[in-house]
């Protein structure tokens, strides 16, 4: 199998990722080489097998209460933030 | 004998007996993960002050006789591990900045046992990688020989251990992150049952395979340090309730009778020849001890490699979505917009195996490939749990190699990521099944540690500890010591 390269800048777009033009051929060929390497799994007689998506099978989630557990902490999180005000994470502005 | 050549266990018998006191112990660990970072870079951030208050209050603790069996001894933490008011990169640029608001329950849990965290261990930029050279902080180097990797991605751990720059550290293993590094570096690594151990705090890769845990010296202070990390945390969804037993009880049951299944695929032609002498000869003790050794075929297992890296990359994808440069973590200059804001930070943030494992979790959830690959992918592992079901109802452990060759150069494998990605061939398929598994020091080839597996049942952490610990009795391949750090 082989990507192309709109193929490569439009995966980078879903996973909201800007590559620099020099990046496009590097992810081209080894993603590439990787799908052909994972196409093995199509080789695997799964016909009625049950998907695994967890390792624990009957793992129940749990509930809790519902009280509220959690202070509010914001003023700490947001120590972390690349920019805030008055409370609020900023962003470039999304509505005109 | 130097005290560094002493176990957790030894150190914790010392400072009972006042031999040393924790603030003497920490600064001697301290200066000596100072002096050795030049050389192995095994440390990103070292905490001193914080390490010395720590001990200060171990020792009083000590003195008024509230310790536990793991008070004032110092350690290490991956730096995967959220730490309160501490620098927690998980070896990116993208969390260069980030100082943990909160601890992850497994250094509370540690933190209240007593330990001392000497600080946080260098890795694979999250937790990507199996040789520590995807760090953002610049590869880790093998203490055995420097121009070896330590293997990935706990690789600070590991190498800081093997040259007992720290007694133990914390780890964590998605795809054999604890055991290949161990192994690589001569030292015991011990990846618990999925669910084993709290996931909270710990920087998420791919959730339904991460799982913490412990590099030590000895398969007998894993099991102090897995006992002390261990137990139900209402904070992760996963974490199973139930009680946590009494691994050290555990470590001495005889091995007469206790039936081994060797790992057919696992002696393939892609062991080197004398890695598998050295898992042979490992083999042959067992049976001396009245083991009983029998070849077990487990036909799916070899399509580990292939159905984890669907499955790892595409939870990677969507766990890596919560770095969008707003609430934390790096941010582009000048953003024209919120898309460009996103793109830029998360493109300059993650490095280039971040970035292609996140594009291939991606790809193979996007519509018209999820049933191809990530649909089938999840069949085969079922395909492989199976496998791990049908075999410990014949035999009570799995042994194989750790790895398929000792440690290589550093730049050796950069080049081609499948080549760098099966690495991880013999240990990918404990992770699939949610597995415990433990790799101990088992010999050399060419002057570099080889690791013999012990793969268990779910929540069979006492069989493995037990089978590695009567090992490590009847051999000393977990005493030695790289020569430059004796």
């Amino acid at each position: 199998m082989s990507l192309t390269r709109e193929q490569i800048a439009s995966i980078a777009h879903l996973a909201r990722l800007e590559l620099k033009e020099t990046e496009i051929p590097v992810y081209q060929q080894s993603l590439s080489s990787i799908l052909d390497f994972v196409g093995e799994l199509n080789r695997a007689a799964t016909a009625g097998v049950e998907p695994m998506a967890h390792p624990l099978s009957g793992l129940a989630q749990r509930l809790r209460p519902d009280v509220v557990t959690e202070r509010d902490a914001h003023e700490e999180y947001q120590r972390n933030a690349p920019a805030v005000a008055a409370g609020l994470y900023l962003v470039p502005k999304v509505i005109e | 004998m130097s005290i560094f050549s002493r176990t957790v266990a030894e150190l914790a018998a010392g400072l009972r007996a006042k031999e040393f006191s924790s603030v003497e112990l920490t600064k001697l660990y301290l200066d000596r993960i100072e002096a050795s970072q030049p050389a192995l870079n095994a440390f990103i951030t070292v905490t001193r002050e914080e390490a010395l208050a720590a001990a200060a209050e171990a020792d009083r603790a000590l003195a008024a006789g509230r310790a536990g069996p793991l008070t004032g001894v110092p350690i290490a933490h991956k730096d995967i591990f959220c730490t309160a008011g501490v620098r927690t990169t998980c070896g990116s640029r993208m969390l260069d900045n980030f100082v943990s608001p909160y601890d992850a329950t497994v250094v509370t849990k540690l933190k209240s046992a007593g330990t001392v965290m000497l600080g946080k261990t260098n890795m694979d930029e999250f937790a990507m990688g199996s040789s520590n050279e995807t760090s953002y902080y610049g590869p880790v180097k093998n203490p055995w020989d420097p121009r070896m990797v330590p293997g990935g991605s706990s690789g600070g751990s590991a190498a800081a251990v093997a040259a007992r720059i720290a007694p133990a550290a914390t780890a964590t293993d998605t795809g054999g992150s604890i055991r290949q590094p161990a192994a690589l570096c001569g030292v015991t690594g011990l990846k618990p049952t999925y669910g084993r151990v709290s996931r909270y705090g710990m920087i998420a890769f791919a959730s339904s395979l991460d799982q913490g845990g412990v590099i030590a010296a000895s398969a007998e202070d894993a099991a102090l340090i897995l006992a002390a990390m261990a137990g139900f945390d209402p904070n992760d969804s996963t974490s199973v309730e139930r009680a946590v037993p009494s691994y050290e009880l555990a470590l001495n049951a005889p091995l007469a009778g206790v039936r081994i299944g060797l790992l057919k695929e696992f002696f393939d032609k892609g062991l080197d020849p004398e890695t598998g002498k050295r898992i042979r000869e490992a083999l042959a003790v067992y049976e001396k001890l009245g083991a009983q050794l029998k070849e077990v075929s487990l036909p799916s297992l070899p399509l580990s490699v292939p159905t984890y890296y669907v499955v790892a990359p595409a939870e990677c994808s969507s766990n890596l979505a919560r770095f969008d440069g707003v609430r934390f973590g790096h941010r582009c200059e000048n953003p024209k917009d919120l898309l460009d804001l996103y793109c830029r930070s998360r493109g300059e943030g993650f490095g280039a195996e971040v970035k292609r494992r996140i594009m291939t979790g991606t790809y193979v959830l996007s519509a018209g490939y999820y049933d191809a690959y990530y649909l089938q992918a999840q069949k085969v592992r079922q395909l492989i749990n199976r496998d791990f079901e049908r075999a410990f109802k014949e035999v009570d452990v799995l042994m194989g190699p750790t790895t398929p060759t000792p440690a290589f150069e550093l730049g050796a494998k950069t080049a081609d990521p499948i080549t760098m990605y099966l690495n991880d061939i013999y240990t990918i398929g404990a992770n699939l099944a949610g597995l415990p598994a433990i790799s101990v020091p088992c010999g050399f080839v060419g002057g570099l540690p080889v690791g013999l597996q012990i793969v268990g049942p779910h929540f069979g952490e006492e069989k493995i500890l037990n089978a590695a610990h009567v090992y490590q009795k009847e051999t000393d391949w977990h005493r030695r010591v790289p020569e430059k750090f004796a």
